[in-house]
């Protein structure tokens, strides 16, 4: 089946089993390795990445959903000699050990940060109606979809601080 | 996965038609149970109707000062809208205790309504399941059950229903408008969406087969607090093992059974002025367990009697 997916900047059209999840597309179809199975099944967010803007299982979707959407994955956010903030953080903070989780973490971040600037809420949220202030509370649960064997989250969450920068 | 063709669907009228015509059709919506389902080959559709973009994601008010909540809106945009955490705090808390955001940001308010159970032996092919395959036997009567219903389950299956939103949505008296085979939208409540097992616990919603589920409908608010509490393994990103949504003086369980439970005993306990132990007791007084879920009754009990004092503005 057809699908046409803009795939970090880039117009792709695949000729695909409608069985194809988006992460294999990526992976297997279009060579971006980056994004990882994990656990294939919405447990481990190893696969996020960004669709539209927004972050999510790529395990769990169907590429021939994606027609027509735009996708970013690890690949795509930045490159050698010209890094995300994110990526520059996660080295800077030495943000993971094996690395096996950390273009989702990176990815899920990415993600994070928008919700934040659109006042998303989280369950550490306690006032709903006020505006969220990304304590480290509220970075650690809403980077909660993403889990580190190696167990790296005080580091993960260092780099995303660094970003993010201080709350008063 | 087994092969399957796949469809988008353009309009939900077509979409129901789709889905009605063949028996081994199914809507996709966030595809994140399905597509888990599919997998595991426990579920094997052999042709899938998209209907994640049809233009049915809107949040609007409604005459009677309620809102409308469009069924393909995803869980993240319901908890992140200004009217629903100003006005249904409960529902949006409920929201993101579930799962977590890259799921939130893909499952539908339909989908959530329509996920299936998280019951070990549903997902282990190898082992009896009667929902699965009617006739089978139950393993989980004599086995794994720590997670199992302690209310409203029937010899054939003791599963519980594993979601949040609908906790929520219960105790606020939400109601489901569904679209039939005939293109006509008929409502039916939240509360009246599940069956009970009895002996066809494959048999699990009130809606007729390809029947497209396209808004749920909030009545205005009840007066008093809204708390929802989740009792789980972890403190993220895991399946409750109760769950209480109280909105006013109307109270919802979750985890506790087929279905989201509305607590009318405890709802009228406190109505009569009884105390929130009190109420708590009245509900769970008909609860049963089977051997590894036994604690799955103090603790509802408990965070029954918490959540109660938390929207009544005492301590919890
Ligand atoms: C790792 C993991 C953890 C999770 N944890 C939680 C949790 O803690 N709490 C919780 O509540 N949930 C949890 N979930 C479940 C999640 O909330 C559901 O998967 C999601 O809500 C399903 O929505 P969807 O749109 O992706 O549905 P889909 O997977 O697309 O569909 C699910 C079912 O609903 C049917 N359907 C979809 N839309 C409609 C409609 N409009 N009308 C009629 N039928 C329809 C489909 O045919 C299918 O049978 C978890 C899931 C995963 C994978
Ligand atoms: S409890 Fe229900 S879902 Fe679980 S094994 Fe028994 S019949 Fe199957
Ligand atoms: S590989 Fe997708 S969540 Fe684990
Ligand atoms: S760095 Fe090894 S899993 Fe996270």
């Amino acid at each position: 089946m057809k699908t046409t997916m803009t795939v970090n900047g880039q117009a792709s059209t695949l000729d695909l089993d409608p069985r194809t999840t988006l992460l294999d597309a990526l992976r297997e179809h279009l060579n971006l390795k980056g994004s990882k199975k994990g656990c294939d099944h919405g447990q481990c967010g190893a696969c996020t990445v960004l669709v539209n803007g927004v972050r999510i299982n790529s395990c769990l979707s169907l590429a021939v959903m994606h027609d027509g959407d735009a996708v970013t994955t690890i690949e795509g956010l930045g490159v050698v000699g010209a890094l995300h903030p994110l990526q520059e953080a996660f080295l800077k903070q030495d943000a993971f050990q094996c690395g096996y989780c950390t273009p989702g973490q990176i990815c899920s971040a990415a993600g994070m940060l928008k919700e934040l600037a659109d006042n998303w809420p989280s369950q550490e949220t306690a006032d709903l109606t006020a505006a969220i202030v990304a304590t480290d509370a509220e970075i650690r649960e809403r980077m909660s979809g993403n889990i580190c064997r190696c167990s790296a989250y005080p580091q993960i969450l260092a780099a995303i601080r660094d970003v993010v920068g201080a709350v008063a | 996965m087994r092969p399957f063709t796949y469809e988008r669907a353009t309009d939900a009228a077509s979409a129901v038609k789709a889905v009605s015509d063949n028996p081994n059709a199914r809507f996709l919506a966030g595809g994140t149970n399905l597509l888990d389902l599919m997998k595991l080959e426990i579920e094997h559709p052999t042709h899938l109707v998209d209907v994640g973009r049809l233009p049915l994601a809107a949040i609007e008010e409604t005459a009677d000062g309620g809102l409308r909540i469009g069924a393909m809106a995803t869980n993240s945009l319901v908890a992140a809208d200004p009217r629903v955490r100003a006005r249904y705090p409960v529902l949006a808390q409920a929201i993101i205790h579930g799962g977590s955001p890259q799921l939130r940001n893909k499952a539908t308010v339909g989908g959530n309504l329509m996920q299936r159970t998280r019951c070990a032996y549903f997902y282990d092919t190898t082992k009896p399941c009667n929902k699965r395959q009617p006739g089978a036997g139950c393993s989980a009567l004599e086995g794994l059950n720590r997670n199992a219903a302690i209310l409203g389950a029937s010899e054939h299956c003791i599963a519980t229903n594993p979601s949040d939103m609908s906790v929520a949505l219960t105790a606020l008296g939400a109601g489901v408008e569904a679209m039939t085979a005939t293109g006509a939208v008929r409502a039916l409540t939240v509360a009246d969406l599940h069956l009970a097992p009895g002996d066809t616990p494959h048999i699990e919603t009130a809606l007729s087969a390809g029947e497209l589920i396209t808004a749920v409908t909030l009545p205005p608010a009840p007066t008093g607090g809204q708390v929802y509490r989740k009792a789980r393994d972890r403190a993220s990103y895991a399946g409750g093992l109760a769950m209480v949504a109280v909105a006013g003086g109307q109270i919802a369980l979750g985890g506790v059974a087929y279905k989201p439970w509305r607590a009318l005993k405890a709802e009228a306990a406190l109505a009569a002025g009884q105390t929130p132990a009190a109420a708590a007791e009245a509900e769970l007084a008909d609860a049963r367990d089977s051997g590894r879920n036994a604690f799955k009754i103090a603790l509802t009990t408990r965070l029954t009697v918490a959540a109660i004092a938390q929207a009544q503005g005492g301590k919890s």
